[in-house]
């Protein structure tokens, strides 16, 4: 259902721009290209041009304990922010969507505080709390702190993608729901869920993501904690190591490409990012409501 | 200015008691009398490359034949500088890490603040065989208690690129005049501490300033260090900290000399790479490592374990020569002399007592000159304030 | 069209609930009838993470810069003073690594600002579909690939051996020594952040009304008066808002300046104070320098209305 633009740029604009566009996305793949080639090196020295081709560090990545563990402790932090994140970020934006309440706009500023600000600010702040907290109560350094760590600055992430779409969905959804006699449960998991799944979805995906790769604030959250990031910035200095380093990158990128593609399209199909407001398309409800007869 | 002077009383105190005390051992009647089961697990910290398994070179392990023995999962933390260490080691109260193989710099701070437990040396069978000197040093030992075992030791070298530089070097004159030919292609090493390779430079050829000792310096002779200092920077193409952050340019031609361990000296040639090293005319600075564990540690036994086996000639032969420092135990050298035959005694100089005197080994500057000018000289936080404005001008 | 099956006589009743949805139903009952109650709820649990968990930690963390450490027990004095901000305005160095964080942050946020926009533009309002989705979709893939990584790709890139130098010499262009310098620094830094500024960049220009443009297009405006005069303007807080990320993550920096520099961030200084004696109060008021900075940096975005455009 797209309307028809019409360009308004001239012919050299667009030749123009196509360049750039091209000029950036080499810019921004010809490093992770070279991962790629270094992960196939079979020296471990890092000069150009590589001497050969050789698969010898996939299979020592593949039987590297510790690169398997490290992947496990991420994904387990990385799965933990998201729900917390999941959960408090919908809050949140539910609450300053549905109510005017005294601080309103605060609320969005508060939460972006710990993506805005420096992410040592954040980390040396979490790093003395848990020492407080290590005398006061006995906190210590552990898989858990890592996800409170991560899911302070994942909250905002969710918070953004819920909100954007809540303020898309019209309001009147809620109350014909009620008016058909739902309950708050029910209007809940029957117009609202399917309505934010897939800004939850997009949002669960990037909190993930920024759990996943992050290591400013993990250095000092984690202590003896070794989360993935933290295994390659050990092993990076570690000159036999780097080739391992650059294959658990490459299997990275790789198996992040099916997610991120999938939430991509879901995204797109539901309207989120490729959003034009004069076209906006009508959100599909199911509206099985039991005791309701059918029109 | 206040609680500084009252640190540097205590630590003063410390070393003070050290030096007036016997030498032999007399443990606390609380020590362990012998090493009990081992816990499975141990976390220490080290310098990069005491502690192979392996990962570098297949070939070099000498961790893999412990953790078999003892059942001690090793789980190492390789940090650059002492400053880390002692951080490292205060982590979570001291319950994070077990052990750390400490230089002369950290080991009294980490002693004075209670960071580390008495060792009862009678449960390390070959610590009998350490050399003299190194029995029991002031950086380890206070008033007889012993506080580790000492594991390697050796010089900060100067390490330079064969084919790029001509003539070869005798002095560390090029490192630091600015008249050097290699200047924006030399390497410092990334921490306070270094403030005493200058000093060293400033004594061979400043004799006006009467430096004695390079870490007890005056204000004035501090001044005249960082002044050094100061001037090198603009030379300097990178101050590491991460070996690699030496060997990689050095590998790739962006340095051509510079201070390194030998370590990295050691690395470079496995590498093919074209490099020598030489201890210069004027001396160099170095380190004593010792093996200490925290006083806090959660698997004290496999800690012990590990003292016991690190302190084994065979091991300390491994070490010297994959890592290119020099054994403590007086037996390893026999075992070097064996393997690498006129070498032992020529570079690594083993066994030989008046080398490591003339070695000025990392120690922490205290306010407390130890001689006759009494207390005025600059402490450790007065050293670091200044070496950050060293670094602060790139 | 409702056809009311009923026999005439009978009245119409709702099945009976089941105990679940008649509790459900009284909850809902009370959470109607309370709307503050339901905020409370909604908001309770994150504006309670945040406050105690963030805030809390944050608000301690700059209390600490007011107090000092004893250097013989590591332990935190409680004794009010001003002495590390003094300390920090009196020596130089300190004021020096400040302006040059700060010089380098900015010049790495103009140059992402410039180099999003084409890619933005284009994928916005020129790109068909399918083009516009795999674009979409080669912004968000970087981000996914370790930052670590991606900054020793840099390292081994712009080394005296590395792949800048091996191809301006096939091009006879000599070699350049770009290794661990604030060059490398700016280079690195925009290609880290780059896709933190696209996506809002390109959100912001995609949410501009087809009308409006065209309306501008119908009075006679060339596409560079449009650009300038409607485009630019409209999509600037989302522009803003891009920015953002890109001077943060720059100005609070620590690992890249190590790993591909030669210099020292702020974040470099506070990251060695907490291991210099774990002198906390002096980082802690060191620390203050990005936080204020940054506050500023958001308080403007806020009054061009970026966060709107988040």
């Amino acid at each position: 259902m797209s309307v028809e633009r019409r360009l308004i740029e001239p012919l050299s604009v667009r030749i123009g721009m196509r360049a750039l566009t091209l000029f950036v996305l080499l810019f921004l793949y010809l490093p992770i290209l070279i991962i790629f080639l270094y992960a196939f090196n079979p020296e471990r020295s890092q000069a150009w041009p590589l001497p050969g081709f050789s698969t010898r560090w996939l299979v020592a990545t593949w039987n590297n304990i510790e690169v398997r563990g490290a992947l496990i402790t991420s994904l387990k932090a990385g799965l933990g922010a998201t729900t917390l994140a999941l959960a408090l970020g919908s809050l949140a934006a539910f609450a300053v969507h549905r109510f005017r309440f005294f601080g309103r706009e605060t609320v969005s500023f508060f939460l972006i505080l710990p993506l805005a600000l420096p992410g040592i600010v954040t980390g040396m702040a979490l790093n003395s709390a848990i020492n407080i907290g290590g005398q006061l109560i006995g906190l210590s350094f552990s898989l858990w702190t890592i996800i409170i760590g991560h899911a302070t600055f994942c909250v905002v992430v969710v918070y953004n993608n819920v909100i954007a779409r809540l303020r898309r969905t019209s309001g009147s959804l809620f109350e014909a729901s009620s008016d058909l006699g739902a309950d708050g449960w029910q209007t809940f998991r029957y117009v609202i869920l399917p309505n934010i799944a897939t800004a939850l979805l997009a949002g669960g995906l990037l909190a993930f993501a920024l759990s996943f790769d992050e290591i400013i604030v993990t250095n000092f959250t984690s202590g003896a904690e070794i989360t993935l990031p933290k295994w390659i910035f050990n092993n990076l200095r570690l000159p036999n190591q780097r080739p391992v380093v650059n294959v658990v990158a490459v299997v990275v990128i790789l198996a992040s490409f099916i997610p991120v593609y999938i939430a991509q399209r879901i995204t797109q199909q539901a309207g989120g990012l490729t959003s034009h407001p004069e076209e906006e398309p009508l959100p599909e409800v199911a509206i099985t409501l039991p005791g309701a007869a059918a029109v | 200015m206040k609680a500084r002077l009252r640190l540097a009383m205590a630590t003063a105190a410390v070393i003070v008691m050290a030096a007036c005390g016997s030498t032999t051992s007399a443990p606390a009647s609380n020590l362990p009398q012998s090493i009990g089961p081992g816990e499975q697990k141990l976390n220490l910290i080290a310098w990069t490359g005491y502690v192979e398994s392996g990962k570098t070179d297949p070939k070099v392990d000498w961790v893999t034949p412990f953790q078999t023995q003892t059942g001690c999962t090793i789980n190492v933390k390789f940090a650059d500088t002492s400053d880390e260490m002692v951080t490292l080691m205060r982590q979570g109260g001291g319950t994070v890490w077990d052990g750390v193989s400490a230089s002369g710099d950290a080991t009294n701070r980490l002693i004075a603040h209670g960071d580390v437990a008495e060792v009862n040396v009678n449960l390390i069978p070959d610590f009998k065989d350490v050399i003299q000197s190194l029995q029991s040093p002031r950086h380890n030992t206070i008033n007889g208690h012993h506080y580790g075992v000492p594991y390697m030791y050796g010089p900060n070298v100067l390490m330079y690129n064969t084919q790029k530089v001509n003539p070869a070097p005798t002095s560390w004159d090029v490192t630091w005049e600015t008249n050097s030919p290699y200047k924006g292609k030399i390497a410092a090493y990334d921490n306070t501490i270094f403030i005493a390779d200058a000093a060293l430079y400033l004594k061979a050829h400043k004799p006006e300033l009467n430096i004695t000792d390079v870490y007890e310096l005056t204000s004035a002779q501090l001044d005249a260090a960082i002044n050094l200092l100061k001037q090198q920077a603009p030379m300097i193409k990178k101050y590491w900290s991460a070996t690699t952050d030496e060997t990689d340019p050095f590998s790739s031609g962006d340095i051509v000399i510079g201070t390194a361990w030998p370590y990295q000296v050691s690395f470079l040639k496995s590498e093919n790479k074209p490099v020598a090293a030489l201890v210069p005319s004027e001396g160099a600075t170095g380190w004593a490592d010792t093996w200490m564990m925290s006083s806090h540690a959660q698997h004290p036994n496999c800690m012990y374990l590990w003292m016991k086996y690190t302190e084994q000639p065979s091991v300390q032969d491994q070490v010297a020569e994959f890592y290119g420092a020099t054994p403590s135990n007086a037996k390893a050298c026999d075992l070097l002399r064996t393997h690498i035959g006129a070498s032992a005694d020529a570079d690594y100089h083993c066994g030989d007592n008046a080398f490591l005197h003339n070695i000025a080994l990392w120690k922490t500057p205290l306010q407390n000159c130890g001689d006759s000018r009494g207390n005025t000289c600059t402490d450790y936080s007065v050293w670091a304030q200044r070496w950050q404005e060293v670094r602060g001008t790139k | 069209m409702a056809q009311a099956i009923v026999a005439e006589g009978e009245e119409l009743h709702a099945p009976p609930l089941s105990p679940l949805a008649a509790a459900r139903r009284r909850v809902g009952l009370v959470l109607h009838r309370f709307p503050g109650l339901r905020l409370l709820l909604a908001l309770g649990p994150p504006v309670l993470w945040m406050a105690v968990i963030y805030l809390g930690a944050l608000g301690l963390l700059f209390i600490t810069a007011f107090w000092r450490q004893d250097p013989v027990t590591s332990a935190i004095v409680q004794d009010w003073n001003l002495d590390n901000f003094r300390f920090l305005l009196q020596e130089s160095v300190y004021r020096s690594i400040a302006f040059r964080t700060v010089g380098i942050a900015l010049a790495v946020t103009v140059t992402d600002v410039i180099l999003a926009f084409p890619i933005a533009y284009y994928a916005a309002r020129i790109a068909g579909r399918r083009i516009r989705t795999l674009l979409l979709l080669s912004m968000t893939l970087p981000l996914w690939s370790s930052y670590l990584v991606r900054v020793y790709a840099w390292r081994t890139i712009l080394s005296g051996d590395g792949v800048l130098n091996w191809s301006l010499q096939k091009l006879h262009l000599g070699s350049v020594n770009l290794g661990f310098s604030k060059w490398s620094l700016w280079i690195v830094f925009c290609y880290l952040w780059l896709p933190y500024v696209m996506l809002p960049t390109f959100a912001a220009v995609e949410r501009i009304p087809n009308s409006l443009i065209e309306a501008s297009t119908d009075l006679g405006a060339r596409w560079l008066t449009t650009l300038r005069r409607v485009i630019l303007p409209v999509a600037l807080p989302g522009i803003v808002a891009g920015s953002i990320f890109a001077f943060s993550l720059t100005l609070g920096d620590y690992i890249a300046p190590d790993l591909i520099g030669d210099t020292e961030f702020i974040g470099n200084v506070i990251y060695q104070s907490v291991g210099v004696a774990n002198n906390i109060p002096f980082a802690a008021a060191y620390a203050i320098v990005p936080a204020l900075v940054m506050a500023a940096y958001l308080l403007i975005a806020r009054r061009m209305r970026a966060f709107d455009a988040l």
